[in-house]
């Protein structure tokens, strides 16, 4: 975990202060909606359908135990009780009063959180592998150069009105669980043939209206010029992209209009001015970071193989040990994922005594740290193994230990209709339907790996694109209707999914998923085929006959 | 429109030129960039101090070769959400040393004040009067900068090794962002 020093903490509070001068000038009617709209949406603060929604930056995804606690504070204290995690690592409160919010914002502050960079044309909360520091296929901490970028985009001077949003995501391992091909910036630490560490560089990806994986422009870009070559990505796009079409401003436009080849050399020409200027990262500095990031101080332990066993002699746990355990690189630890997908409720929602509880787990067995998932998911990253069934048997008392992570009730969903001002469509009602429709967690761990995202609007925060099986919705009429794409991917393979055919009805759209899973039932070779391999094998066309002859 | 320069409010010495008419001969003129960039040599031979309003979407790298001559480059944000400008800026300043003055023009709040300061401005045309008596503190809203410019504010990351080095040794510290 980082720990915050002095120059951070001044940094938060003076942001606090800032961000209530600008609320007075606002109430006061000193600013217009239209000017101090910028100027909220840099602090995170949205204008919904109900009331302003705060969105909390999470720092590639790392929560310690009293940052949970706090937000489990907030929400009760300013919010209706709850809050949501979002697919970008962070969290969002939908019910938050604007003479509230410097208040609110300044005891995030005391722990160290703020809204920043969680909207606006700026440099976004950089998000990462929410296994970063524990999982075994990984070759160095990615979140030490996640806070790098993190501090070197903070207000970036330069960088805080480009044409569009910018995100940045980074993965260290060796299978993809950041999504990184769909960011505007994807970069992906790994050794090369010299056993030196760099970074491949994809610029360009994106989903919403035109979705793109990203391009590589560098193959292998040393660490030490990570920053020097990323201002001069942003250099170009501030410059060149887009501004004159909001549909057309994100660098995935530019990249795609002048072509990656032509933009790798523009980047080039320019990183060739300020490779070697005050952006080189000397090992100093990077030390200096690192010194910065607790790790906890594990005990020898050998794996617990044979308590484990003994354990699992309840199924209950043996279920839950099998889904939502993953292996951590030191013996006699591991992994915990808490599902945050209760059948029948919002994906991603917690309550404040959720939020409170979970922090106090964290505390008892998790070296009092938490990780928050694209997936929506919360993760204890150090239990160890023996404490395994007593930590279960909390979490299940709490309603957080439904053993789907991975399967297909383990939906990713944006707030749709419910709460967002963009939206088309309702998405969390279609993901609760689905949850009640797949309930039965034996038939669930037959079907393996499915994942379903669901959208209210091509904005795509929700990721439809890269579903196995995407669910968007759209107005037709005044109604809600919904499009499906299958065959999408977020790991290694990354892949966008194909549009099955016209739009479903809402009131039909939990039957026709179910024929898809049928159809892919029928079809698999054997039961370990995953849905997503049958798609690609066999593609559209025996679902769409399903469907479209049945519905 | 209130002028601040330096930190201070003033007056604009500098006439305005349109994309017409007659060119003064005594007083310092600010030209937009179609007008200069059909005329450079009557306008670098005059007497005058001379200014150039430059847009935000033509390469600063074709001011280069006058930048000695030039005693201001208003670069102008349309809007206050495009900052197309604060790139035009550092490379002016950080890659080419321009020295003279460096003006923002446009939709000007408070709010941008750090920013522009940072990104090498030192003069702005300002939309409010209130926002223009709010320069000194909005300048200083923050102590804490994260990023190198040209600026020469001390980021973080250095003021960190710093304390450090001084905590632990009298030794001296590279006072350069760059160590190596
Ligand atoms: S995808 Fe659309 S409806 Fe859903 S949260 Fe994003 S903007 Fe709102």
């Amino acid at each position: 975990m980082y720990v915050y020093d002095e120059f951070d903490r001044t940094f938060v509070k003076e942001r606090v202060n800032d961000f209530r001068g600008q609320v007075k000038r606002r109430l006061a009617g000193e600013l217009t909606e239209d000017e101090f709209k910028p100027l909220r949406l840099m602090n995170g603060v949205y204008l919904q359908l109900h009331a302003y929604m705060l969105r909390i930056a999470i720092p590639y995804g790392t929560l310690s135990s009293k940052q949970l606690r706090m937000l489990g504070h907030v929400a009760r204290k300013y919010d209706k009780g709850y809050g949501h995690f979002t697919t970008r690592q962070n969290i969002q409160f939908n019910w938050i009063k604007l003479e509230e919010l410097p208040d609110a914002m300044a005891d995030l502050a005391s722990v160290g959180m703020h809204g920043l960079q969680t909207s606006g044309n700026c440099i976004r909360n950089i998000t990462t592998d929410h296994f970063a520091a524990v999982a075994p296929d990984e070759i160095e901490d990615p979140r030490v150069w996640g806070e790098i970028i993190r501090q070197w985009s903070t207000l970036h001077p330069e960088f805080t009105f480009l044409p569009r949003k910018f995100k940045i995501a980074i993965s260290a391992a060796k299978a993809d669980r950041a999504a990184i091909r769909v960011h505007d910036i994807g970069l992906r630490l790994y050794e090369n043939e010299a056993g030196e560490h760099g970074f491949e560089v994809m610029v360009g990806g994106g989903l919403g209206r035109t979705p793109f994986l990203g391009k590589t422009i560098r193959e292998f870009l040393p660490k030490r010029d990570l920053l020097s070559y990323l201002e001069a990505v942003l250099r170009v796009y501030n410059q060149f992209g887009r501004r004159d079409n909001i549909y057309k401003a994100r660098i995935k436009i530019l990249v795609h209009e002048i072509g990656a080849e032509a933009f790798s050399k523009e980047v080039e020409a320019e990183w060739a001015q300020i490779k070697s200027g005050p952006l080189a990262l000397d090992t100093i500095t990077v030390a200096d970071i690192v010194s910065r990031f607790q790790y906890p101080a594990y005990e020898a332990l050998k794996d617990e193989t044979e308590a484990l066993e003994s354990a699992k002699r309840d199924k209950q746990f043996e279920t839950w040990y099998e889904n939502s355990v993953a292996p951590h690189n030191q013996p006699g630890y591991a992994v915990v994922t808490v599902s945050l997908k209760p059948e029948g409720a919002p994906p991603g929602d917690a309550t404040a005594e959720q939020m409170e509880k979970i922090a106090g787990l964290a505390d008892r067995f998790s070296f009092g740290e938490i990780r928050v998932s694209h997936v929506q998911n919360l993760v204890l990253p150090h239990v160890a193994q023996r404490d395994l069934p007593e930590l279960w048997r909390s979490l299940d008392a709490l309603g957080v230990a439904t053993p789907n992570v991975n399967l297909i009730s383990d939906i990713i969903s944006c707030p749709g209709l419910d709460y967002c001002s963009l939206a088309n469509a309702r998405s969390i009602p279609i993901a609760q339907g689905l949850t009640r429709r797949f309930r039965d967690l034996e038939k669930q761990r037959d079907l393996g790996p499915i994942h379903i995202n669901i959208d209210g609007c091509i904005n795509s925060c929700g990721h439809h694109h890269i579903g196995n099986i995407g669910i968007l919705g759209v107005e037709k009429n005044g109604e809600e209707v919904y499009q499906i794409k299958l065959g999408g991917r977020s790991d290694s393979k990354a892949q966008l999914g194909e549009l099955l055919g016209p739009a479903v009805p809402a009131g039909e759209i939990i039957d026709v998923v179910e024929n898809i899973i049928d159809v892919y039932v029928e079809l698999r070779k054997n039961p370990h085929e995953r849905f997503v391999n049958v798609v690609h094998r066999v593609g559209l066309e025996p679902f769409k006959e399903r469907i479209y002859a049945a519905h | 429109m209130p002028l601040i320069k330096d930190g201070r409010i003033v007056e604009d010495r500098f006439v305005r030129l349109d994309e017409e008419g007659p060119l003064p001969d005594v007083v310092p003129v600010l030209v937009p960039a179609e007008r200069f960039l059909g005329n450079q040599a009557e306008y670098l031979a005059a007497k005058v101090p001379l200014g150039v309003l430059w847009p935000n979407n033509k390469r600063v790298s074709e001011l280069e070769p006058y930048l000695g001559r030039l005693a201001l480059i208003a670069l102008h944000f349309p809007a206050f959400k495009d900052g197309r400008a604060y790139s035009q800026a550092r490379i002016l300043r950080e890659r080419y040393k321009y020295k003279g003055e460096l003006r923002a023009t446009g939709d000007i709040l408070q709010d941008q004040f750090l920013f522009l300061l940072r990104a090498g401005f030192n003069s702005f045309e300002v939309k409010k009067d209130a926002d223009a008596a709010a320069f000194a503190e909005a300048a200083h809203r923050y102590s804490i900068f994260y990023q190198p410019t040209g600026d020469g504010r001390t980021t973080a990351l250095r003021e960190r090794l710093r304390r450090f080095h001084a905590n632990k040794t009298s030794a001296s510290v590279p006072d350069k962002e760059h160590a190596s």
